[in-house]
């Protein structure tokens, strides 16, 4: 990663009784989850990005300056694309005119995506004739993100593009997004209060809380902390990278291979063979043992070391870190357990996992 | 008898289409300003916009008069711009004609603002597109049927216009006698076929326009629907 490609993001604002004071310095590429409940100021902090919210401070975009004390680019004049939370195509224009509206405002030279790319990409020929209110919830959110794309930004912001959704639209909008997380170089800020969306989108996380910045890392790292700056300590889970290597038709299981280890998983649905995939392992499904021991129903032993105990996240319950290579896992035990089996950092250890699936 | 019969109508109709041409220009800027604005003086320029509704027609032309007139602010000045004085000429009227149907042009534009959603206009700068831009590719289309209303209210009501037309305009053929004096002016003389001919005409012509109008507008929201 060169020095210039990175987001620095310094704002400082006051709307009323809410006070906004980040200073963040993100991945200039991949996709970067706001994330935290309802009034937290992650919007917030993407208007400020979009210079849709007055705020002082700094932005500066891969070596391009938008914000600082001296100059402020008006919206307008930032090559930045903003996918809004409830539906934002404009009444007045068919679907093949709301395209056209941001694509012909960008000078020729500077169009890296072109029109029909963007429609092929999110599946949107049949549809350039219609008017928006002739659109389904997932359709409309299709278009606005292909009308964002077709700027040819060099940064993508999105707005809870999935919570005006219902499940169905959610999960036919999903693998769109996996596919522009995948295919276009063009760094993505995504507001969330989802972890299934978190989970399975962001390459990076940033916890915010009442405005201000609690937690900011990789998503694996950060999930897998021991204090849980997601607040999820019932359901924690860690995610891991893995790749399909071996498919196991008759027992109708997938083998993914990760830094540190391989799970079985099911198959279901099916997963072509080398597909990288992103597996969810919570920690309430893991367990650990001193040996390893064969004679029993679970699958995937792994072998790893403790890396970090944090004993009683609540009356009775510890959280351990499990470091496979160079994967963390979280085990979730009774405290009880943590001291008969004397576990402490740096023991060899072996874990159990019950249950492993993809995320979703 | 032809010419003196058809030149109030003219004369209304040129009246009419220019104070309505002339208050889309200003009446716009206007409207939109009372639309967005959060600044303290919205609410006093909003009462002085429509002081015309209130005040009696006369009320209003006997301040024209006294500020257009060779003792008023404005008199002096286009006198000194070599204007000459505007009471009782075809320009006194359309200058009166604008304050007095600048309610009419104005409210439906504002609430046609008010109704248009902010975010469509922060979508459209996140699209590129300037203030200006936003304006005329956004707010205009979506603000349509406030346009129409506004363009046909502000021409049926300067055409309707009597007191202020007296009051600074006179009764001057070919000048500044419209046809809501010309009709005055028949009843007065007991000529009540005439009366009947211009008076029957203007209850037609109202009438047409707001029927046009409303289908205009039914059609404007039917084809959004489309």
């Amino acid at each position: 990663m060169s020095t210039s490609e990175h987001i620095l993001v310094r704002f400082h604002c006051c709307i009323g009784d809410f006070t906004l004071n980040v200073d963040l310095n993100l991945p200039g590429s991949g996709l970067t989850a706001l994330f935290g409940h309802s009034g937290c100021g992650k919007t917030t902090l993407l208007r400020c990005i979009a210079g849709l919210q007055p705020a002082s401070g700094e932005l500066v975009v891969n070596g391009d300056t938008w914000h600082n004390a001296h100059e402020s680019r008006p919206v307008h004049q930032r090559p930045l694309a903003y996918v809004f939370q409830e539906t934002s195509l404009f009444p007045h224009l068919s679907v093949e005119r709301n395209l056209d509206y941001g694509y012909r405002r960008v000078p020729v030279s500077q169009r890296r995506i072109q029109f029909d790319q963007a429609v092929e990409w999110l599946g949107l020929a049949h549809l350039l004739e219609r008017m928006p209110q002739k659109l389904s919830g997932g359709e409309r959110q299709r278009v606005a993100i292909a009308r964002a794309l077709l700027t040819s930004p060099r940064l993508l912001l999105m707005d809870e593009p999935l919570s005006a959704l219902d499940q169905a639209s959610k999960r036919e909008i999903l693998p769109y997004l996996e596919r522009l997380r995948d295919t276009l170089a063009i760094p993505i800020l995504y507001v969330s209060h989802s972890v299934a969306e978190v989970a399975r989108l962001a390459d990076h996380v940033v916890m915010l809380n009442q405005g201000q910045v609690t937690a900011s890392g990789s998503l694996q790292q950060t999930l897998a902390r021991t204090d849980q700056p997601f607040g999820l300590e019932e359901g924690a889970a860690i995610i891991l990278p893995a790749r399909i290597t071996t498919q196991d038709t008759r027992w109708h299981l997938s083998l993914a291979e990760f830094d540190g280890g391989q799970l079985w998983l099911p198959s279901e649905p099916r997963i072509p063979v080398g597909s990288d995939v992103r597996v969810q392992v919570l920690a309430r499904d893991v367990s650990l043992a001193l040996s390893a021991n064969h004679g029993q129903s679970i699958q995937n032993l792994i072998h790893g070391r403790i890396d970090e105990i944090a004993e009683e996240i609540s009356p009775g319950t510890s959280l351990v870190r499990v470091l496979a290579g160079n994967t963390p896992f979280l085990a979730r035990l009774t405290t009880r357990s943590v001291h008969t089996l004397e576990l402490t950092p740096g023991k060899p250890i072996w874990l159990q996992i019950k249950a492993a699936a993809l995320a979703d | 008898m032809m010419a003196t019969y058809w030149e109030p109508v003219w004369l209304t109709l040129k009246l009419a289409t220019m104070t309505t041409l002339i208050l889309a220009v200003v009446g716009t800027p206007i409207a939109w300003w009372l639309a967005r604005s959060q600044h303290w003086l919205r609410q006093p320029i909003a009462a002085v916009v429509a002081l015309p509704l209130v005040l009696p027609p006369t009320v209003l032309g006997f301040y024209l008069l006294l500020l257009l007139g060779p003792k008023g602010v404005v008199g002096q000045l286009t006198e000194q711009l070599g204007l000459g004085l505007l009471p009782f000429t075809f320009e006194g009227l359309v200058v009166a004609s604008v304050i007095y149907s600048l309610p009419f042009t104005v409210q439906p534009l504002q609430n046609a603002f008010i109704g248009i959603n902010n975010q469509l206009l922060e979508v459209a700068a996140t699209l590129r597109a300037s203030p200006m831009d936003r304006f005329f590719t956004v707010v205009m289309p979506l603000a349509r049927p406030g346009f129409l209303t506004a363009a046909v209210l502000t021409f049926a009501h300067t055409i309707g216009e009597f007191g202020v037309i007296l009051m600074i305009g006179g009764n001057i053929p070919g000048e500044t006698k419209v046809l809501s004096v010309a009709i005055y002016d028949h009843v007065e003389a007991i000529e009540y076929t005439q009366a009947h001919w211009l008076a029957g005409g203007m209850v037609v012509f109202s009438f047409v326009a707001l029927v046009t109008l409303y289908s205009l507008n039914g059609r404007v929201h039917s084809g959004m629907m489309k």
